[in-house]
Order: C-alpha cells, then structure tokens, then sequence
C-alpha cells in the first residue's frame, strides 16, 4: 500500500482492491485486526505523554508532575511516564504511534456522556445508541466465516460494539466454551426485545463454533485482571477464523485524589499488558496485521486539585501500536498557554480522525456514514 | 401537601365503586403482579384473578410496606467511619477499615435481597429499587454502610408516597451529599454535581434547563453539608451563598429547597417521571403515540396531585395499555428482577441470601452500586452473551440442584458454582477498591475470600424441589403451566412429549423466559 492509495481511500470514492483479502470479504479488509484498549475513568494525559521541556507544566503541577529527569524522552520536548518503561523497544523499532491532542469540540466533562460520545462516534449534542464499530460493521458485514465482528473482553458495557451484528462479550475462552452449549440458534422475532435475546443466543452459537482449540503461547501475561484479558485476547485471535476488532478495558483511571502511585500503577500495567499483547501476537503471525489502539472518555485538568490529583479535562494523547504502524508523534503537542475558561486544554485531533484512520485506511472501508461527517485519518501506517 | 390527599382518595375510592367490572382473571393478574413486583406465586395469581383491574390496582396500592421487616444488620446504628487522610491511618487500621468496609457491604446487599425475596408487598421492593436506580448513591463511592442503609430506609419511606416531599428528603441524605460531592460545594467555590445531576437525572430530563440554570442553582445548594462525626445533614450558612441566584427565570435569594420547589413547579418534571415509570412498568417505546398519550395524561393526573407516587402508579397500572398485546412480553428482566422472580414464584429454598447477592452481581447488577450516577441503563442492555450465559447458568444451577435433591452432598452445588465468581466476588467486594487505595487492598483481598467462603456455603444451601412447584400444575393442560412461566410463547420448539419437569426446563431456558 502506498501513499496514493490511502489519498485514494481517504477522499472517500470507491474503495479500491488493493488487497487479495478484500475480494473475499465484501467491503472490508478484516484480516486486518483492530483490538481498542479503553482506559476506564479518564487517563491523566499530561503525565502520561509528558511535555517536559514546558515549565509552565511544571507551574501548574508542583506535587504531581513527573520530574524531567524521569521521564522516557521521546523528543526534545515530549517524554514517557516511567512506568511505560516495557513500551520503549516498541517507541524505538517506530511501531508506536504517539497523538497527542485528542478530543472533540464542545468536550462534555461527565464520564458517562462523554464515553457515549466516543463509543457511538457521536457530535457533543447528538445522541445515539448504536456504537461505531456497529455502525461500521452493519454497513460492512465480516466474512460469515468469522467467529463475531467484535469481541468486548473482559466487561459487561459492549461499547463501540453495541448492537453489533455479531458482537459478543466474554470473560475467558474456556468459560465461554463450557456454558455456550446454553445457547441455541434461533430465528427472528417481531418483538424487539426477543429478537435481541435470539441474536445473542446467535452470536453466542456462532463464536463457539469458530472458536476451537487453545494455542499455548510462550509469552508470559501479567497476572493481572489486564493481563488475563490480554490472554483471552491473544487466544481469540489465534482462531483460525478472524474477528475483525476486540475490546479491552483498563480501570480505575479517574484520579481525583492522591494520583501519582496510582497512576503510575496503571501505566505499568498498561505497558506490560500491551508488551505481552505484542509478544503474543508475534508468536502466532499477527503482529503485522494488528492494529492496537488505545482510548479514554477525556484526559485531566493541567492544573493540579488540593487533594495532589486531578479534576476532569479535555484532550488528550491516545497510543496506536502495531507491526505496520508509522512510529513517531502526531496531533500537537499540549498547549498549556492556551487553556480555556474551564482551565482545560485545546483539542488538536478529533477522536473520529483515529477512526477515520481505522476504517478507511485499516479496512479499507468508507467512513463518512458510519462517522456521520468526513474525518481526514492520520497518515500513521506504513504499507 | 395534605390539602391534596383527598383527591387521592378520591380517586382511589371511584376505582373501587368500578368494582362492578369483571374478575380480571389470571393471566391479566400474572401481568400485573409479575411487572408491578417479581413473578408471583400460584396463590398470589389466585387471589388477584378474582378481582376486577381496578380493585386488583386498589388492593396492591392500599397494602404497601414502607419499613422493612428483615431485622437490620447489628452495626447499623453503629457510629460512622470516614477514613481519614491517607496519613491519619496506620497500615493496620486501613487495611481493618477496607476489610470492614467490604464485609459491610456484603451484609447490607444480603439484607436487602432478603428483604425482597421474602417480602409481603413486592411493589415496595420494586419502587425502592427503582428509586435506588432513580436517587443513585453507591457505597462505591459514599464509603460508610451506615449511610446506604439509611438512604435505603429514607427510600423506602417514600417510594410509594409524594415525590415532592422525597426529592426535598434525598437531596439531604447524607450518602446523597457524599456521593454528589454537595459538602464540597461552597460559596465563591462551587461543585456543580447535584445540581447538574438533579436537573438531568432526578426532576426535569435535559433539554429542559440551560448551563447557566446549573450554574446559578449550585450556589443555591450551598451550605448542605454533613457533621463529620455522625454523618448528619448539617446546614452550613457560613459557606451558603445568600446573593440573587436566576434559575428557570425566577430571580431571588433562593436557598437549596426554593431551587428544588422551582423544579417541581414544572411541567417537565411529573412527565419525565411518569415517562420513566412507564419504561419501568409498561414499555420503552414511549414514542408510539398510544403511549405517549398515556404518559401525558398519567403526567398531568400526577402533577394535580401533587406527586402523590400512588396516583402515577395507579394511573399506569389501570392503564388498558398495561394490558395490551403489543405491551406484553417486551421487557427485559433486570438480574434482579429475573433472580428474586425465580426464586420466589419456583419456591426456591435458600440458607443466606447471599448467594443470590453474588448472581445479580455477575449478572450486572450489582446492589448498591450503580455504574454511575445515570443508574443500570436496563433494557437490551442487560443481554449479551456473557450476562445471558450467566443467566442461563443460574437456572440451570437450579435445575440441577433440584436433579440432585436427596443424594446429594453439601459440597455439591458448590462445585456447581462457575469458575466465574472470582470476578463476580471482585465486583461485589469492589467498594473498597477506591482508586486512591490501588495497589493496598489487602484488607479488602481478605474480605473478598471471607465473602467467596460465605458465598460458597450459601450456594451450598440453596434447595429447589420441581415437584412441589409442579404440584400446582397437575392434572391441568400443559398451556397453564406454559403461561405461568413464560409472559408469551416459547420462542425455541417444544418436542412433544415433555414430561411436567423437563418441560419446566425448557421453559426456564427458554428465551422468552428472560422477559416479562
């Protein structure tokens, strides 16, 4: 794939056959994967892609800033939270995207609303019920050979997948397989809330169908609830029929009080988690036809609270990952002279520009419906 | 207030001189008693086939609980513990304080459960948890038991009462104040929580109220605060902001109850209300317009009167779209609903009530702890394949315990319970994994494996007899017993020649068993 073509893809025409794949699978390129990673409770940007070389961030965060002589420095200006220390070889053999400035215009500061308007790709003032990668995968069907569209790991909130075709939930493969012989194949029903159950019990018939066997990785997980979704991530996507994107969730970001140990916790679980998630990958083929992405409802208020944490705030940097991913940083780095009324940061990048980038230049598929609006992509993937 | 309960009255007295009208028969009662509180029990249908919709309605409206009658926890009226400052605790006394703390939680979930699988007045049961879904607090956040509980006493008072007098009531509740960080709103420094969250999710609904209404009602909320040591509602007026505060147009030195009497004087408030109470009870669809004209006039009925909570209900459940063939079989029971139903209609035998704690839990609905303020969204919602596995899992533990009845030993329906219940015990023993405390919850890791040991023994004495619910069956057309477990139709096929216990089977497992 060349440059022409994602220009080709991205200018929303027809979507071109640059890839043997896509005459199988009408529309989309999904033997590409997608796995998304939700940090749960809004991650604190600022340090977590910290902007070491501006003193103002250190002005506004005198107890909880990351010292400059710790932090993983990227570029002159740019430097990693030491607990994603495991993410550096990934930084330096350029399969980490860093993008910087990620929000939406008119940023609504609730948890709930907010990771609505992510998952379901919405305005700010738009409500809707069914989630992107739904949307997507309702315009674009997955090959029937597929096990489900989307697999959410590990929770009970579906997401982005909500009301996806053939969306499924579960905890781990073996659990999923023993109870699935619970479920029968069923019709379709005029009554909308039976009808939802049957699809489930559908969806439920056909991932255990698709999902045989268990391949004993080499790779070590974290024993961790993280970890354990990173296995059952890996072991799903070591099936021989595919699923086209798979949810994690992480928790327990929202750090109004006390943050520096607790977040310094969660990134290196983070960072352990998706090293393991690569390292897995790799050992059944699929790294370089992965594409990890992670996302959270907002980031946190520069300016540090009374209680050494942080109150609610806007953009934030969002990591992309993968084996053909264009390494290095997008979107703008944190414009901290230039805060709103709220105290809060500009956005540089919409978030629907990351999923724009996911549908059109990762699977190959039109965007503007699913996204209700053209969003460019970012030009972060190598051929 | 009282000026206005003679209309009610009086309303409730026209329903009964209706009495003249038809027995309303079983399956109508089914209807009613299984979406007004849980499945009912063969006798409980009985009794209510007889009567006509109106004296039905009357009679479940007339004997309503509102205290509990399961004996509360002993250390509910013990004093409150905050935990202070992260260095005020020693590394002993935190990890007491977490282990507590999560061991309360389990004690006060299990008490509640009790209290619906065994109440006299199921309505009760359900409007308390609607209001605990409506008011959401979560011990998740508010940290002290005692204060749940006595938010849940404070429900309860109210949940079939005046709505008016209940959001004046909660708005004051400690675990509200602390959940909704109202004792950090201050004047010159407010918190925009409750004022927010009372508008959108509590009276009026968005759309009704603009950023600046929040704004300026925030600084009427100042000065509600707590006493620390007890826990106490305290007013504060050193730090209530006593300018000139416009909210919804009306100008004036508004404290925190003028605000709310601002909301309550609106239209909006008793149609979102009415609205809510209609997904609960009826359907969702409230867009189809034989819906919403119900809404609208139940509204209108529940505004004259003041917010009697019994006018709404009564105006709903005589509703001839409650009974209507388009309104039937198109709800999803909530984990509760689907649980503390099968439970109490099937005659399932239980030593702690525990168990069934930990089931609601794995299935998304954890007591006492809503995700957020918003409460459990419900509906499809509830349904994907981990949660409709888990709730097929359920039944079928069930059946199988009654399959085992007689031989079997204690330690067998424990080894029945799905390698899923760390995570489920996780959740249950989640209030006290607060964020701040990551990475130092032994006391809680503790208290998660006493409750796993305690959720093991009462799974272990759960006990289920197929025959004694059958009983109620025999000799009748395999449809009576098809009706009374399922709200419509079996959507899988039925082979022919069922047996009365495998074809229960088949229906509990059945897909449309998952609604009512």
């Amino acid at each position: 794939m060349n440059r022409r073509n994602f220009l080709k893809t991205a200018a929303g025409g027809a979507v071109l056959g640059y890839l043997p794949m896509q005459a199988q699978a009408a529309g989309g390129n999904f033997s590409n994967l997608l796995i998304l990673v939700e940090l749960k409770g809004a991650n604190d940007g600022l340090n977590t892609v910290v902007p070491y070389a501006d003193a103002s961030y250190y002005t506004l965060r005198p107890r909880i800033a990351i010292k400059r002589e710790e932090v993983l420095q990227l570029s002159e200006r740019a430097g990693l939270n030491p607990g994603l220390a495991p993410l550096l070889p990934l930084w330096k053999g350029g399969q980490m995207a860093v993008v910087e400035g990620v929000g939406y215009p008119n940023a609504n500061l609730s948890h709930f609303r907010s990771i609505e308007i992510w998952d379901t790709a919405s305005n700010a003032n738009e409500y809707l019920h069914d989630g992107w990668l739904a949307r997507a995968f309702l315009a674009n069907p997955v090959p029937r050979t597929f096990l489900a569209d989307g697999v959410v790991v590990g929770s009970n909130d579906m997401g982005p997948m909500e009301n996806a075709p053939k969306g499924v939930a579960l905890v781990n493969t073996d659990q999923f397989l023993r109870q699935s012989r619970l479920a029968e194949k069923g019709g379709f029903a005029s009554n909308p809330a039976l009808n939802h159950i049957l699809k489930v019990e559908n969806n439920i018939v056909e991932a255990a169908a698709g999902l045989h066997g268990k391949f004993e990785f080499k790779t070590q997980f974290p024993n961790n609830a993280f970890g354990n979704q990173v296995k059952t991530a890996a072991q799903v996507a070591a099936n021989k029929s595919g699923v086209a994107a798979l949810r994690l969730s992480l928790g327990g970001f929202d750090t109004h009080q006390n943050q520096p140990g607790t977040h310094a916790n969660l990134m290196k679980v983070l960072a352990e988690g998706l090293l393991a998630l690569k390292s897995s990958l790799e050992e059944i083929g699929r790294w370089n036809s992965t594409l990890v992405m992670t996302y959270s409802e907002f980031g946190r208020r520069p300016k540090e609270n009374q209680s050494s944490g942080t109150d609610h705030g806007t953009a934030a940097p969002q990591f992309v990952f993968g084996g053909r991913v264009k390494g290095g940083l997008f979107g703008q780095a944190p414009q901290l002279a230039r805060l709103d009324g709220n105290g809060n940061l500009p956005y540089a990048v919409d978030f629907r520009d990351l999923y724009a980038t996911v549908l059109e230049r990762w699977w190959g598929v039109p965007s503007r419906d699913v996204l209700g609006g053209r969003f460019a992509g970012l030009d972060l993937l190598r051929a | 207030m009282n000026l206005l309960k003679p209309a009610l009255i009086a309303l409730v007295t026209f329903a009964s001189f209706g009495a003249q009208a038809a027995p309303m028969g079983a399956d109508e009662a089914r209807q009613l008693l299984t979406r007004s509180g849980f499945a009912p029990t063969e006798p409980e249908v009985g009794l209510y086939a007889s009567l006509s919709r109106q004296n039905a309605v009357d009679r479940l409206l007339r004997s309503v609980r509102s205290t509990p009658a399961t004996p509360a926890p002993g250390w509910v009226n013990e004093a409150i513990e905050r935990p202070g400052r992260a260095g005020e605790m020693s590394v002993e006394e935190r990890k007491a304080f977490q282990q507590r703390l999560a061991q309360r939680g389990f004690d006060l979930r299990a008490w509640w459960m009790g209290e619906m699988l065994t109440t006299s007045t199921p309505l009760a049961e359900h409007m308390t948890l609607f209001w605990h879904n409506h008011f959401v607090s979560s011990l998740q956040k508010v940290r002290a038991p005692q204060l749940m509980y006595r938010q849940n006493l404070l429900l309860r008072r109210y949940a079939l009462g005046n709505f008016g007098e209940m959001l004046h009531a909660i708005a004051k509740d400690p675990a509200m104040i602390i959940y909704l960080d109202s004792a950090t709103n201050r004047k010159g420094a407010p918190n925009e929580n409750f004022a927010r969250e009372v508008m959108e999710l509590f009276t009026l609904g968005e759309g009704h109220y603009s950023e600046q209404d929040i704004k300026e009602a925030a600084r009427a909320y100042t000065g509600w605060s707590l006493e620390r040591d007890t826990g106490e509602f305290k007013w504060r007026p050193n730090i209530h902001d006593d300018g000139i505060k416009t909210v919804l147009g009306r100008s004036g030195n508004f404290d925190g109850d003028a605000v709310l009497d601002i909301l309550l004087a609106q239209p909006a408030t008793a149609e979102f209300i009415v609205r809510k109470l209609w997904m609960e009870f009826v359907s969702t669809d409230t867009q189809l317009p034989a819906n919403q004209a119900e809404i609208r006039r139940i509204a209108a009925q529940f505004r004259n009167s003041r917010y009697e909570i019994k006018v709404a209900l009564s105006g709903i459940f005589n509703s001839p779209r409650f009974y209507a063939a388009d309104n039937r079989a198109t709800l999803v029971k909530s984990p509760v609903e689907l649980v503390v139903g099968a439970v109490r209609q099937l005659g399932i035998g239980y030593g702690d009530p525990i168990a069934f704690v930990y089931t609601t839990a794995g299935l998304g609905q954890n007591l006492l702890a809503p995700p957020n303020v918003r409460g459990w969204p419900g509906g499809e919602t509830w349904i994907n394949s981990t949660t409709l596995l888990a709730r097929k899992q359920f039944i079928e533990r069930m059946l199988r315990v009654d399959e085992l009845r007689g031989t079997r030993q204690p330690t067998d329906t424990a080894a029945a319970i799905p390698n899923a219940m760390p995570a489920q015990t996780m959740d249950v023993a989640g209030d006290a994994m607060h964020p701040k405390k990551f990475g130092k919850v032994q006391g809680a890791a503790r208290a998660r494996q006493e409750g796993r040991e305690r959720m093991i023994r009462a799974s272990a004495s759960i006990q289920f007899d197929s025959g004694r619910y059958l009983a109620h069956f025999a000799g009748q057309p395999e449809d009576n017993l098809k009706h009374a477990v399922l709200p419509g139709a079996p959507a899988n096929p039925l082979s022919g020649d069922l047996g009365q216990r495998q074809l229960l089977q088949a229906l509990l497992l059945d897909p449309m068993y998952q609604l009512k």
